[in-house]
């Protein structure tokens, strides 16, 4: 079989994507590495999921199970256990490894959607000691959703993230205690009903602007110094204190896993592949989606992205895509940390989703000067989006570039 | 008269509504961005209640676990009890997704449902996912 479009992973982009490519009529396959479909949301088994894409609110496994019926509905050829090594961008080949051998595929499209990977540890350069029970969040929540254990008995959650917030009443409904949640900036950082529901519904305490400045413990972790940290991050000493646990959940960051593809150019912002309206990156033949472009916040937004890149890597493959004119460029102006697409396409109506750097209050949303949107209160833990018309994007066409500004009111 | 702030968890947006209660009853409510919002808050006033999501062991499953849901929101104050009870069971492999696995968890209206499939097997399943189609195999050196 000949490819004409090649997904690489999985999750729930990945699977959008799959989908939207088969359904637009492109010979459709997809490597995932693991041996189920689904990704993350595999063992994200809180709801919260699914308001936007199916209009109820669903579990990650449900959610999940959804989008692969879809999936297999579609046609598009699946390969578990199938794991990507390589990407000749000259030679279009893609190289995977599969308990059958080495395989090599030349597709004539290939969307991106290999996820993030977690901050760990050795990122925080975090004096003392280095014992065990130190974990990132995600495995945590794999060891307890998947396998069926508990990571220890005492826990610090560092970071406040969804999924630290979500990791902590986890841990605490599993009976593990969770002494507290530090989060270095003056704000949480993942959603306010996450911040209610996973913490304040169980008491579990909230500590803002603290970080751990040691490790204690030889084989296991006996415990962490926290102090309160001042405006520009740096820990008071004067202030720190001992937390016995011996368990560190890490809930620090994730980022965007780009390394099979270096060659395409990345946006500094969202430390992911630079794209355009059609989630295509600057090597004509590549498309990206999910949370391998930016770090999203909804897995809906992640399935929407897979889905535009999906039908338009369909579209390139099969040599029907059409296009009014070069791209325009979007420049970071004021108050805007993430920003997918970071260039518009004549011609391609565009969800534009945009994450700002600190919480502002009522904000208006500028494009090349232009209002284009206005919010009455905006966080960073929201992505916001907008949608932005054929109309607004033919008005710029003659500009190369335009400047994307948040401007509090 | 007393003023509450609730953040309606009903959605991602999380509304911060503005409650008047006076004597027992909400006389006032602002903040809501839609009307699931106020049925929220007119519950979160008098008894809070949330979706309760964990897992139960299974036997014989590919997996150890099958996640489950309740079906309806339960008060959050029973949430204890009703983890201490759940940890209790185990369920045998098939599950399917949607499968009522205990009805009306310790007297309230709520049933647990499991959220995804569990097949019969053992929990690491051999790995045999079909080639890809018209790539030919190679050793790992070349
Ligand atoms: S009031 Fe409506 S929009 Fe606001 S958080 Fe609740 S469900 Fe969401």
């Amino acid at each position: 079989m000949n490819v004409d479009v090649l997904v690489i992973g999985g999750g729930a982009a990945g699977m959008a994507a799959a989908t939207a490519a088969a359904q637009a009529g492109a010979r459709t396959q997809l490597l995932e590495r693991s041996l189920r479909l689904g990704g993350v949301l595999d063992q994200c088994i809180h709801p919260g999921f699914g308001l936007h894409r199916y209009n109820a609110e669903l579990t990650g496994p449900e959610f999940a199970h959804r989008q692969r019926e879809e999936l297999y509905a579609s046609g598009a050829q699946v390969c578990l256990g199938t794991e990507v090594i390589g990407v000749d961008a000259r030679a279009r080949q893609v190289r995977s490894v599969s308990p059958q051998g080495v395989h090599t595929i030349a597709p004539k499209a290939l969307v991106w959607a290999a996820g993030a990977r977690e901050r760990p540890l050795g990122a925080l350069q975090v004096p003392g000691s280095r014992p065990s029970g130190v974990y990132v969040a995600g495995l945590a929540q794999r060891m307890v959703n998947i396998h069926g254990l508990l990571p220890g008995r005492r826990a610090v959650v560092l970071g406040s993230g969804d999924i630290g917030l979500i990791m902590a009443r986890r841990l605490h409904l599993e009976g593990t205690e969770v002494a507290a949640v530090l989060e270095l900036k003056p704000f949480a950082g993942g959603l306010l009903r996450n911040v209610v529901q996973c913490l304040d519904d169980f008491g579990i305490p909230l500590l803002l602007e603290h970080t751990v400045i040691a490790l204690h413990g030889r084989r296991r972790l006996e415990g962490v110094t926290v102090a309160a940290v001042d405006g520009s991050g740096r820990p008071r000493p004067e202030t720190q204190a001992f937390i016995e646990a011996d368990t560190l959940i890490l809930s620090v960051g994730l980022i965007p896993e780009t390394e099979l593809v270096p060659f395409v150019e990345r946006d500094p912002g969202n430390r992911g592949p630079a794209v355009n309206a059609r989630m295509q990156t600057d090597c004509p033949w590549v498309f990206a989606a999910g949370n391998c472009t930016v770090i999203y916040d909804l897995v809906d937004t992640v399935a929407a992205s897979g889905a535009v890149a999906g039908e338009q890597a369909a579209h390139f493959a099969l040599g029907r895509m059409q296009g009014l004119g070069p791209d325009i460029r979007l420049s970071r102006g004021e108050n805007v940390a993430h920003m997918v697409p970071t260039s518009l396409s004549p011609g391609v109506p565009t969800r534009l989703s945009l994450r700002v750097p600190q919480p502002l209050g009522r904000a208006r949303v500028l494009l090349a000067g232009r209002e284009i949107a206005r919010r009455p209160g905006l966080r960073p833990s929201e992505m916001l989006e907008i949608t932005i018309s054929h109309e607004l994007i033919a008005q710029l066409d003659s500009c190369p570039e335009a400047k994307l500004e948040v401007i509090p009111l | 008269m007393t003023r509450r702030r609730i953040v309606c968890v009903s959605c991602p947006v999380g509304c911060e509504i503005n409650v008047d209660i006076d004597q027992g009853s909400i006389v006032h409510l602002e903040g809501n961005r839609c009307p699931r919002g106020e049925d929220y808050a007119r519950q979160e006033a008098v008894e809070p209640k949330r979706v309760l999501a964990t897992s139960v062991h299974v036997a014989g499953g590919t997996y150890p676990l099958v996640s489950v849901r309740t079906s309806t929101p339960v008060p959050l104050e029973r949430i204890p009890d009703m983890m201490e009870h759940i940890k209790r069971l185990t369920v045998s492999a098939p599950v399917r997704l949607g499968q009522v696995l205990d009805r009306e968890l310790l007297g309230t209206q709520a049933d647990l449902v499991a959220t995804r499939d569990v097949p019969q097997g053992s929990p690491h399943p051999a790995c045999t996912p079909p080639a890809p189609a018209g790539s030919r195999p190679h050793v790992a050196a070349d």
